[in-house]
Formats: C-alpha cells, structure tokens, sequence
C-alpha cells in the first residue's frame, strides 16, 4: 500500500475489526462495507477478502454487494468526493457552469480522481435537493444553491484542507442534530396543512395506541383510508392485517426512508421536521402487528440526516418510548435501528429494500411471498413510507374520521407535495388530495408551466390541456414528486435525460429492464438527433410494451413511462422530429457509425463525413 | 400428494387448473411450470434449469394469469386459475425478450461451438425469429478466460440467466461464479482473479453441458466432437422432450 498518498491514513481499515463491530454478521454488509468505504475511500480486494473471511461469505459474493451500489468504489477514491447531482433540474439550474467552476479548481474532470489522492468528482443521480438546485454531497453533508462562484470558492476551502462538514455547516457550532441539518438544507415548508406540517402534539397518537387492542389500531387504520404515500397506494390497514395474520416468531417493521423519486423530497423534510412523529408511527405499527424490532432504511444520500434520527432514538429511549416495556407497558418491547443505503434508487422498491437490509445486493424478491407473509429475514413485514408513519400517528391521535374527511373519495387526508422546476415557490406543500393541477399551480407561482411531471420521471408528464387533471390514486398518483417545465424546456432532452436515469438505476436482475431500457434510451437519441422516421414511433411503443408487460418490479413496469406518456400527451413533439426515409428504407443502420472504427483503424477518410481526421 | 387428516385418513391434496383451457392437475406448492412440465405443456424458459433453484429472470417464461404477468417457473400454481401460456401475443414478447438478449451479447450463431446444442438459438427457432431483427448491438468487449487447463469462459456470449451460479453454489457447493455490478453493467464473474485459481473442476455440474445454455462455458478439446446437424436440436425444437411426455 506504499502508493497510497501521503493525506490518507496509512495502515488500511482493519476489516476483521469492523466485521467484528457488527458481530461478523453477513446481513450488516451494508454498515461493514460503508466503513470501510468512509475509512480507505474504496473497497480494495484485500478488504473484499478479509470481509468474506469474517462473515463466511465468498469474495464473489461481497463483490457481488460492493459492485451493486454508486457509493461504494471498487477503485481509490479521493480523500473528498463531490457528487454533483445532475438530475434534469440540476440541469436547468446552471449545473453545466457549476461543474465547470469544480473542474477548473481541482484540476480533474468528472469520474476522475486527482493523482494525490486528494478529489474525486462524480455526478450522482437525484440528492433530494431539487427545491434548491444546483447541489451536491461532499463526502456525506450538503451544499445547495450552487453557483460557479460558490463551487469555486468551496473547491477552493477543500484544497485548504477546511473540512467538508465546516463548509457546510460553517459558523458557530450548531446546538444539536436538527439544527446543524437545517443549516445544510432549507427545509422550505411552503404551505402547512392540518395534519403532518402544522403543530402536532408529542406521542398523542401512540398515548391513544397503548390503551387499544392490536386488532382496534388496525381497523382504525383502516377506517382512516389511509394509503401508501410512497407511490405505490397500497392500502395501510390491509398491508397491517395481512403482517398480523398467521404464526411468526418474529415479525419486523421497517421505515422506507429511500425517497429517490427524481423530484421527491418531502420526506426529507419529515426526516428532518418530524422524526419523532415517524417513530412514534413505527412504534404503533410495532403494537398493531406485533413487531419487537424496526428498521429506518435512510437513503444514502440523506446520510447528514442520520445524526437527526440517532438523536430522537435515544431521546425516545431514555423516556422509555423505545426499547423494553415502552411506556411501562409490558407487552410493548420495540425498538429501531437505522440501515444507511448507498446510492441505488432500486431500494425504494419493496423487496430490493428488504434485499438491502439484508446485506443483499438491492434486487428485488420474487414475489409471492409477499413481504407481509416473508419479508426481512423471512419474517412478516410491515414495510412503510417515512410519510405514511407520520399519518399513522395523527390518526390515532385525532380518529379515523378526522381523517377520512379530508380529501375526496378513494384518496383520504393530506399529501405532501415536493414541488420544483420552473415555479416562484419551490418547496414541500401539505394539501387536501383532489387539487387539480392547474390549483396546485397556482399556489406555488408555476402558472407559465407548459408541461408538468407528476410523480416524477416512473408518473406522468401533462401538458396544458391536461392541467383540471386531480391529484388522487384514481387520476394522477403521485408519491409526491410535482416537476414543473416552462415553454421554453426541451421535453425530449427531459425524456432522454430520465432514460438515463432508470437505465443508471435499472439492477440488471430481469431482461427486459436490464436491456429494454437500453434501447429505449437508444431510441430517444436518435429522435433527438433528427434520425428517427415515422415507423420508430411504433418501434417505441411496442418495445415500452414488452418492458413493462415482462419486467419483474414496479422500476421495469413504470420505466417507459417517460416515453409513453410524452408520446400520448405531447405527440407533435414527436411527429416534428420523425421524417421518412428518402430511400424508403429505415435507417436503424448507422453506416457511418458502423464503419467509424474500421475507417480510424484503416486511416482512410471520408470527405464527407470526416471534417478532421487527426484525432 | 396425499396427507393424513385429522381423521387419520389419507386424502389427495392434489388440485386442478388450466392452460390455455387444458385441465392440469398440481401439487401444492408446485410452480405453474413444474405442473405445465409433469402434464407435457412446454412453458419457454432460459434461465430455468431442471434441479435448480428458480430465479425467475430470463422473463421467457411469462403467462398471464386473470390478465397479469407472471413468470411461469416461480409463481405457484394454485386451484382453478386460468392460465395464458400461449398466445400469439406472449410469443411476440417472448420473441422480443430472446431478441434482446442475442443483442445484449456476441451471439455469431455459425462460428460458436454451441451451435446447435444452444438453448438460445433453439428458443429463437422456436420462437420463428426469423426475419432482420429490430434492436441495436451492445456488443460486449469482455476479455475471454481461457487460464484453466480444461475450461474457458468467453461472457460475451454469456445471457446472465445464473445457472452456472445456482449450479456451483448449490449442486456442487463451490460458489465459482457470483454476479457482480449492476443493470447493464451486470454480468457473472468468477470468485477469483481469473478461472485457474478458483476451485474450478471439469467434473462440476456447473460447467457441465447442460448447464450453460449457450456458448459462454467451453469444455476443452471436446468442441466440434458431435458434427453440425448431428446436435440435440436440429433433432427436434427446444421444449420436444416435455412435449412428447403429452403425446406419447
């Protein structure tokens, strides 16, 4: 290891003593691997080694794990990694100029590390961030609002050997967890409604929980209406009873904190706002199905937000609100750990969630079984979004009727909004379900929209004639994500840029995801470049079909989407780039891609196609 | 099946349902596949292998059941359902699926010595892919591993379907070969720097013939012993033997 560059420790991480810190337990990959990550800035193949060693895994199988996730590096990263996130708003925010300023000052381009060790640069899909775009993770904390300058001068303060965490959080110390989070990242609360963002009274709900049956809190549940708030709308009460049905040793209730929805950053704000609340709603499912333990599963890029959530842990746990005898009530014994992912959108989903927390590579179980019959572990499991948790705690609180009323018919209560793009007002909005589009616009300054995306890039994309659309489960489900596009925004380039995005973010485990996605992205290209003719719109069209009819989760079957919906709502976008073929032959042959290599290797040139043949 | 009841009694748990309108009878916890197999109905599949684990990820194998998606080799058969297993729609998803995975490889049919004995290319042909295909090549660049004395692996040719690793794993209890990286990026590699300095012996089940179903695992100094013409499908399409349990 005499390579390794003076800055750097030199011995490298002890992976036998980090296994043993986790008791040598193979389902703690995850937190082992992130160690060492954190420690030696890679996964060297010694430490892949001594890691299978200790856990009783092969060294193929701990690759299989460090390979599968963007935050681990099986080659030497930096002492400091910046991950600037590109996603289309980043885009749209100023983030060609901003990556400019970070090259320029550090010497290296993005997927490069510098010679002494020093910097890697990477772009990194979604932060979380786009209410306050241009962002980026240094190392684990948050900057935001980024400007060429900005990025300049912190490049610079890195150089200077100032830490990450005091270029985010600069000033004075900040007094605890949730204040040195907001000064990282605005929470920017635009609109609170009545049940998760305006005053909520501590432990009401759970006070209420303690003194009912099981059986009770679930038909509670259940007569609130609640539905899943992380997308899928699965209803609450249901996913409960099924977790409590039947005979298990154990059973298991895990917190989907993994919001990677390009445009999804609400439960951020919860995270950071409420996590009490959220706990509190783990707790009353721990009692509802019979759970004794929890998982929070924190995105990896919210790691800044996991001193936030520790911190409420163990205040809940010094007041006897988690852990053993919870409230001196003795058949109430929960309690929670967090589980810190590392850069796979996949682990939203069900399955690859659990997969995750199981030290697996995030690809998603064969279902059935169901998580709620075998989940973690094998067990039943209750798996929540961070927002659901939190309704479940009002509800028990304030009754399932308080509840109930709110909204319309099949999509009861609030919803947070996670609102951004090319509106005055971005930030998180609680409202009422049954806005239309065009009111929620209006709240938030976005009436020069020309097309929306709800629900992020797997929802759907409007344009004006589609804006008395509502936000319910019955017309336009969103998980949250409200993307907002002016006239002047390319929606192709929007289309191609999430295309890239689903195939970054595809786990490779099904075909037609692994590879349909490719094409489709492929496809896109070529109406982007003006080389698409009529008979690709059909191409497109049928190749969507075949991935979301035959793909094995919920990332294959909504990865068209982009397309598809674009091709229903916007097709003269469409129409305008396709022309026939002169010839009448379709040109899916590039002859002069195809013959590009041979051409160099022969030096022979086109004067046609060549303007330069130096290179 | 049969079990006791509380009785005391034998009683046959065995259940009826269909495929496309064929009575077949199942056991319980049998897959719609291992039911379709025992009744003589061929389902397409790849990446299920007789004796191994079902992973369900080739996707050849989707049915529709009550107008859903199901992978045939890991959804369980269950009384009274109405299975689609074969409709000129599922062909044509079928069809799309190989026809991905031919261009996700290196798949030059006439100078591959799996020729012949390929599963991939016999589910083409039955698949009737016979016309220009659609999608553009990915045209992998992977090294080929030919460190081992009786084995090489060229996974260029490989369609990731995992057999060889539920194989080693589970049959032979080696753990040669893992999956590493992910989407696109996915393929099967070897628990060691390269094949000779893995546990790796021409007697696994995992690089035995069968268990590859295309030309990624080569057994030395056999290739070419059994002539174009003379291989297992230009015998008969992919699926005949489990067809002819029906027939005969």
């Amino acid at each position: 290891m005499s390579s390794l560059p003076e800055r750097r420790p030199v011995l490298p991480a002890d992976a036998p003593a980090i296994c043993a810190s986790f008791d040598n337990d193979r389902r703690r990959m995850l937190d082992i691997l992130h160690d060492i990550q954190d420690q030696d800035r890679w996964i060297s193949p010694e430490s892949m080694e001594a890691v299978a060693a200790a856990t009783g895994l092969s060294r193929i199988q701990v690759e299989g794990v460090a390979s599968f996730y963007s935050f681990f590096s099986l080659k030497p990263k930096g002492r400091v990694t910046i991950r600037l996130c590109d996603d289309i708003i980043d885009v749209y925010a100023g983030l060609d100029k901003v990556a400019a300023a970070l090259e320029s000052t550090l010497g290296i381009g993005f997927g490069e590390t510098s010679p002494d060790g020093g910097f890697s640069l990477e772009y990194t899909p979604c932060i979380g961030m786009c209410d306050q775009a241009p962002a980026a993770m240094i190392n684990d904390v948050i900057v935001t609002r980024l400007t060429p300058d900005k990025a300049r001068q912190i490049a610079l303060a890195l150089q200077d050997g100032v830490l990450p965490e005091e270029i985010a959080v600069s000033g004075h110390a900040p007094a605890n967890a949730h204040e040195r989070a907001t000064r990282m990242v605005d929470s920017n609360i635009r609109h609170a409604g009545a049940v998760l963002l305006g005053p909520v009274p501590a432990d009401a709900g759970l006070g209420n929980a303690l003194a009912m049956t099981p059986a009770q809190i679930i038909t509670t549940v259940e007569e609130s209406g609640l539905r899943g708030c992380g997308g899928a709308g699965f209803v609450t009460g249901r996913k409960w009873r099924f977790a409590a049905s039947g005979q298990a040793e154990r059973r298991f209730v895990i917190c989907n904190a993994d919001e990677g929805e390009p445009g999804t950053f609400k439960d951020r704000v919860l995270l950071t706002e409420r996590p009490h609340l959220l706990i509190e709603g783990m707790t009353i499912a721990a009692r509802a199905v019979g759970a004794r333990e929890g998982i929070i599963y924190l995105r990896g890029e919210y790691a800044y937000l996991r001193p936030v959530l520790e911190e409420a842990l163990a205040e809940r746990r010094a007041k006897g609100l988690l852990g053993k005898d919870i409230a001196g009530n003795r058949s109430l014994t929960f309690d929670i750990r967090v589980q810190l992912g590392a850069g796979a959108y996949v682990c939203g989903e069900e399955g690859a969630l659990i997969s995750s927390c199981e030290g697996l590579p995030g690809e998603p179980k064969t279902r059935p079984p169901f998580p709620v019959t075998r989940g973690y572990l094998g067990y039943p499991t209750v798996v929540n979004n961070v927002e659901t948790f939190c309704h479940v705690a009002r509800i028990l609180d304030k009754g399932a009727k308080w509840f109930f009323d709110m909204g319309v018919e099949g999509s009861h209560g609030t919803k947070l909004f996670s609102v951004s793009g090319d509106c005055l007002n971005p930030g998180v909005y609680e409202l009422p379900y049954g806005h239309s589009v065009q009111e929620l616009l209006e709240i938030v300054g976005g009436e020069d929209a020309a097309a929306v995306q709800v629900g992020g890039p797997s929802g759907t994309m409007i344009g004006r004639d589609k804006f008395d659309r509502k936000l319910t489960f019955d017309d336009l489900a969103t998980g949250g994500a409200i993307i907002i596009f002016n006239g002047s925004r390319n929606i192709l380039e929007i289309v191609e840029h999430y295309m890239s995005f689903f195939v970054h973010e595809s786990c490779g485990y099904c075909t037609p995801c692994r590879v349909g996605n490719v094409f489709l992205q492929k496809a896109i290209g070529k109406f982007r470049k003006g080389l698409a003719n009529p008979a690709d719109i059909d191409y497109v069209r049928n190749l969507s079909a075949t991935i979301i009819e035959t793909s094995r989760c919920g990332l294959g079957t909504t990865a068209p989407n982009p397309v598809l919906t674009t091709l229903k709502n916007f097709p003269l976008i469409y129409a305008a780039m396709t022309k026939p073929a002169k010839d009448g032959i379709r040109d899916t042959f590039d002859i002069q891609a195809a013959i590009d290599g041979a051409r160099k290797i022969a030096k022979r040139r086109s004067y046609i196609f060549d303007k330069d043949f130096s290179k | 099946m049969s079990v006791l009841d509380d009785g005391g009694t034998r009683r046959d748990t065995s259940f009826t349902f269909t495929i496309d309108g064929m009575e077949v009878r199942a056991q319980p916890g049998q897959t719609i596949m291992e039911a379709a197999d025992a009744a003589g109905i061929y389902i397409p599949r790849l990446c299920d292998h007789e004796g191994l684990r079902h992973q369900g990820s080739c996707r050849v194998c989707t049915v529709k059941v009550g107008g859903r998606s199901v992978s045939a080799c890991t959804q369980p058969a269950s009384p009274g359902q109405g299975v689609e297993a074969e409709t000129p729609h599922l062909t044509r998803l079928r069809r799309d699926l190989v026809e991905m995975l031919m261009h996700e490889g290196n798949h030059f049919c006439p100078m591959c010595e799996a020729s012949g004995n390929c599963e991939l290319q016999a589910m083409a042909y039955r698949l009737e892919m016979v016309e220009p295909t659609k999608f553009p090549y990915l045209e992998p660049n992977r090294d080929l591993d030919a460190s081992h004395p009786d084995i090489a692996l060229d996974t260029n040719r490989c369609i990731s379907c995992g057999r060889c690793i539920r194989a080693s794993q589970d049959v032979d209890g080696k753990g040669l070969f893992g999956y590493v990286g992910r989407g696109i990026r996915r393929r099967v590699a070897v628990n060691g720097p390269d094949l000779a300095r893995t546990e790796a012996a021409i007697t696994d089940h995992a690089v035995s013939s069968e268990v590859c179903p295309v030309g990624c695992i080569i057994r030395k100094r056999v290739g070419f012993r059994v002539p174009i013409g003379e291989r297992e499908f230009d015998k008969g399409l992919i699926g005949h033997d489990i067809e002819e349990k029906r027939n005969g």
